[in-house]
């Protein structure tokens, strides 16, 4: 069984802390089963499924540590993981940033596991493929898409006091639908800790009709443009902002939140006072683990208050030098927005573009967080309120901190890739060139 | 199949160096490394337990990779080694043919006959289970059997054998250089990896391969505090199929210029310090101005836009829409390559694929479906004359065998049509590089990789760089800064004016190509000597916040 109960999985860590002649030594123990099932060309590709369950162990001499793993778990085999994880860390040089072991911790609540997503067999996977397929080939459009599903756990336990265990599962669904003669192509995905959420035909029916409606597209000049940028379009771009949200980058002076003549840009309005960014690990749209990779916890941070920047995350090491609290990074995060539905924003736009997803965006500069990428499965121009006519695809310049300074209107948050995003009305986004691409 | 192998590594400045895939495993010391694994013979007793079980339970086909897969990196900055990583991985992958349908079942620390019959079994009912919804059965390429044959790479010194404070050693080393140089921070990994991979099928082949790569790099930082700006400049080395014998250089591995380059061997301390003076430069250096220019690519640059633009496009997979759903399809259709005219590129631009080259990342004996190893071309004379197709595909493309490009990351993945090194040949007048920058009025010569961005069907991409120098009048005549260049496929190559001679040849290439759902990482690369495109936009990529 892959997926350990909380006393179960306490049992086997004592047992390994129990072996340890080291100076501090804390055990990692992951089980999963996940699986997936892959089409394209309307016709299952590939399908599969793994159960996994590993122990790791950390042993440390003074401010030098090793790490095994193992996943037998007979005594005899525990106790050499140790003895290894021990030789190795008398090997290894001293690392100068080594902190020591927490103690325990205070972990909140979280409903980051569902029955529903952990009962997926191979059954429901080709249930779930069929009923994407399915509509495409009555349509003559033909689908291309991936489920993957994951159930498992994780445990940490040390010799300071620290035990954490959370379950957690996970289901992502994709899919792409073009038209038989390639010229339209439109694209939807969904992820959920519970999969009685999914609806993989409802979600191909949103990729069909933008497969539908993307043909036959006519070239704008590239420049700057109102858009409005669907969740999917918008997460990317935020969350390669808070992924560079590290304090230690900022106080060295190599992020964009470093000032000139040095220190940094905490507390500085940098965004449009209607931009709020925070992290919730309980909050029940996108519940993650109360816990980080090291034993941290996990708590509600807002990241960013009314535009002003108001928390970095820091590495234990980096918070004791700078003596401030060592938040973690989050696993996922909320920009808070208003009630007005994805239609809504269309209704309200004079003339605009609307972004379905970007595609293939990469880092330009770091400095100013500038991103380049590409529009891509359903861009459209509105006017006076309604969807005109499929545009040609575009390739971006854009940074987010700009992108959230043009904020002209922000939606109600729906979840994307595990994080709660609205989708975003923005003015002056800066389209470079024209793609051929569909 | 669940891939565990997405590694972050902390602190490594903005952006810098993301891990994926390398078929991690579970930690060992380094001595694990010297041993040599599995014995051949027990090897083969095992893969033809689970062929035998295979064909009693109804497969048509099947082959066994049992896979030993050796990581370590060493990670560095400043005067600190940040990590030690030791990895090995070790197990079986099966795959069968079962009512014309593929099945595949993959177990972990094989050590006898019994688990290799249930993996067979356990991929016999999977193709039996997936037939039902399937359209059309496989069609596989005939392949003849090699019986028991070996293939190693021709590496000169195990970097596996070089004790880890040799390596620790070299890494502190080149960041001391790089701090007295003018960096105010740096860091740097040394990769290396080990496959020993070891093939069996129906077809009457027992294949054992050990394959080494190793991948020297660093990213430096120069700040300056008074305007708060920075910039970075990354090694300029390549990922090679080579051992530690690629960090020793000699005069004829160095190519000279306004920066030294290299080939087979790199001088990762010299880089480093010369990248450290050019980190600091860049903050001074003159912002582009947008606009049309000829640019002189480097290798240590090219290898990328070669990659993208010509590697993925010509994938016959995409091509036939079985990756639309994620890297996407391709501009370069059947009927293009039918029509025996399409112009890929100008009458310069010749590309090949390569599984055989040397010190490539790409070179092996055989594929992971045991195909020999071969070199094709893909466009000559600047027409597309073919694509990469395996086993299961070359018959679309009227194919009788298959060109051997698959490849699986690890022995838990299915294998399936990867990219084989896919190369610009060099130009066959003599032509240096200085003789080349003569000729261009308005020009800028751009070394190393940079940012990188393509549509998915591979039309429209946007590239930056490590170093640009500006060209005016056949003369180098300064450092630019925020340089990235915009075009399309078909219109970038048709303005290869000029490709250097062998002599400037050099290989660049990357451990991490990403393809699949799940994703698997794969190690290729790509040569090329300099060369010319007239007239490709260019866009200023500075930006205040």
């Amino acid at each position: 069984m892959a997926i350990l109960s909380k006393e179960e999985a306490k049992k086997i860590i004592d047992k390994v802390l129990a072996f340890s002649k080291a100076d501090e030594i804390s055990v990692g123990l992951n089980g999963d089963r996940s699986g997936n099932i892959r089409y394209a060309r309307n016709s299952v590709s590939t399908s599969g499924e793994t159960t996994d369950l590993s122990l790791s162990v950390t042993s440390v001499f003074g401010k030098k540590s090793g790490t095994a793993t193992i996943n037998e778990f007979d005594d005899a085999s525990l106790e050499k993981t140790v003895r290894r994880a021990e030789e190795i860390a008398k090997l290894a040089p001293d690392n100068p940033e080594y902190m020591p072991m927490l103690g325990a911790q205070q972990f909140q609540e979280t409903q980051s596991f569902a029955e529903s997503t952990a009962a997926i067999n191979p059954g429901f996977r080709a249930q779930a493929a069929f009923n994407s397929i399915d509509p495409c080939i009555k349509k003559d459009l033909t689908a291309a898409g991936f489920l993957q599903d994951s159930a498992g756990f994780s445990a940490i336990g040390n010799n300071k006091g620290l035990f954490a265990y959370n379950k957690s599962t996970s289901v992502d669904f994709s899919i792409t639908v073009r038209t038989a003669d390639g010229k339209g192509s439109g694209y939807a995905t969904r992820d959920y800790n519970d999969a009685s959420k999914l609806d993989t035909k409802a979600a191909t029916e949103i990729a069909m009709q933008k497969a539908l409606a993307s043909v036959n597209t006519k070239a704008l000049e590239p420049g700057k443009y109102t858009v409005i940028l669907e969740p999917t379009a918008a997460v990317d771009l935020l969350q390669n902002m808070m992924r560079s949200m590290d304090a230690r980058n900022a106080d060295e002076g190599r992020s964009f939140l470093g000032k000139k003549g040095g220190g940094t840009r905490l507390g500085e309005k940098l965004f449009d006072e209607r931009i709020t960014i925070y992290s919730d690990p309980a909050n029940p749209e996108i519940p993650t683990s109360p816990f980080a990779g090291d034993g941290r916890a996990q708590e509600k941070v807002t990241w960013i208050d009314k535009g002003v920047v108001k928390n970095m995350y820091y590495s234990r090491f980096w918070a004791q030098k700078q003596g401030v609290k060592a938040v973690p990074a989050p696993s996922g995060f909320i920009l808070a927005g208003g009630t007005e539905s994805l239609a809504d924003l269309i209704k309200g736009t004079e003339k605009g573009i609307l972004v379905t997803r970007f595609w293939y965006i990469r880092a330009v500069d770091p400095q100013t967080l500038l991103y380049t990428g590409l529009t891509r499965d359903g861009t459209f121009y509105i006017e006076n309120g309604q969807i005109k006519y499929p545009v040609k695809n575009f390739r971006f310049n854009e940074s987010p901190v700009i992108m959230l300074n043009n904020v002209e209107a922000i939606g109600k948050p729906v979840r994307a890739a595990g994080n709660l995003v609205p989708p975003l009305k923005i003015r002056d986004f800066t389209f470079t060139s024209l793609s051929d691409a569909v | 199949m669940k891939r565990r192998d997405f590694v972050q590594l902390a602190g490594l400045g903005t952006g810098a160096f993301l891990l994926p895939g390398l078929a991690m495993g579970r930690n060992v010391s380094p001595e694990a490394f010297l041993d040599s694994g599995v014995d051949v013979a027990v090897k083969k007793r095992l893969a033809d337990a689970a062929l035998n079980a295979a064909k009693s339970k109804g497969a048509s086909y099947a082959d066994v990779r049992i896979g030993r897969y050796l990581n370590q990196y060493v990670v560095t900055r400043e005067d600190k080694v940040q990590n030690i990583v030791n990895t090995e991985s070790y197990g079986v992958g099966v795959r069968v043919i079962a009512n014309g349908c593929w099945g595949f079942a993959a177990v972990v620390d094989v050590n006898n006959e019994g688990q290799m019959a249930k993996a067979a079994e356990d991929a016999v009912a999977i193709a039996k289970a997936n037939a039902k919804l399937m359209k059309e059965p496989v069609q596989l390429a005939p392949q003849k059997g090699f019986g028991e044959v070996s293939w190693k790479a021709p590496i000169k010194k195990n970097a596996f054998e070089v004790p880890v404070k040799e390596k620790a050693d070299l890494l502190l080393g080149v960041n001391a250089a790089a701090m007295a140089n003018g960096a105010n921070y740096v860091n740097s990994i040394l990769f290396l990896v080990n496959e020993q991979k070891y093939f069996a099928s129906t077809d009457g082949s027992y294949i054992d391969q050990d394959i080494h790569r190793i991948w020297p790099i660093f990213n430096i930082t120069a700040i300056d505090p008074k305007s708060g700006k920075f910039e970075t400049r990354n090694a300029l080395s390549a990922p090679m199929g080579m051992g530690y014998d690629y960090l020793q250089t000699n005069p004829a591995d160095k190519v000279a210029g306004v920066t030294t380059r290299y080939k087979m061997g790199y001088d990762m301390l010299e880089d480093a310090t010369a990248g450290a003076k050019q980190a600091k430069e860049k903050l001074t250096a003159k912002s582009v101005e947008a606009g049309k220019y000829d640019l002189i690519l480097d290798p240590s640059h090219l290898w990328l836009t070669i990659h993208e633009s010509v590697g993925h496009p010509l994938e016959l997979d995409r091509v036939l829409g079985y990756e639309a759903n994620f890297a996407g399809t391709s501009f370069a259709t059947l009927d293009k390559w039918q029509s025996k005219t399409f112009q890929y590129g100008s009458k310069q631009v010749n590309l090949v694929a390569d599984k055989l080259q040397v010190g490539s990342l790409g070179a092996v004996g055989w594929d992971d479906e045991g195909v020999n190893t071969k070199k094709w071309d893909l466009v000559r004379d600047g027409v597309l004359v073919n694509y990469q197709a395996i086993r299961d595909q070359v018959h679309i493309i009227g194919g009788k065998e298959s060109q051997g490009c698959c490849y699986a990351d690890s022995w838990s993945s299915v294998q399936f049509q990867r990219m084989p090194n896919v190369s610009l040949e060099a130009g066959k007048a003599a032509l240096s590089v200085e003789d080349m920058i003569k000729d261009v009025k308005k020009g800028i010569y751009i070394i190393g990789d940079g940012s990188f961005s393509i549509d998915q069907q591979r039309y429209n991409f946007q590239f930056g760089g490590q170093l640009f120098y500006e060209i005016k009048d056949g003369k180098i005549v300064g450092m630019l800064k925020d340089v990235a260049y915009q075009s399309n496929t078909q219109e970038f190559w048709n303005s290869c004016v000029q490709v250097c001679d062998e002599k400037d040849y050099r290989l660049g290439g990357s451990f991490f190509d990403g393809k699949g759902q799940p994703s698997q990482s794969s190690a290729v690369s790509h040569g090329s000597s300099t060369a010319r495109f007239n007239g490709v936009n260019v866009i200023n990529t500075a930006r205040k916040i």
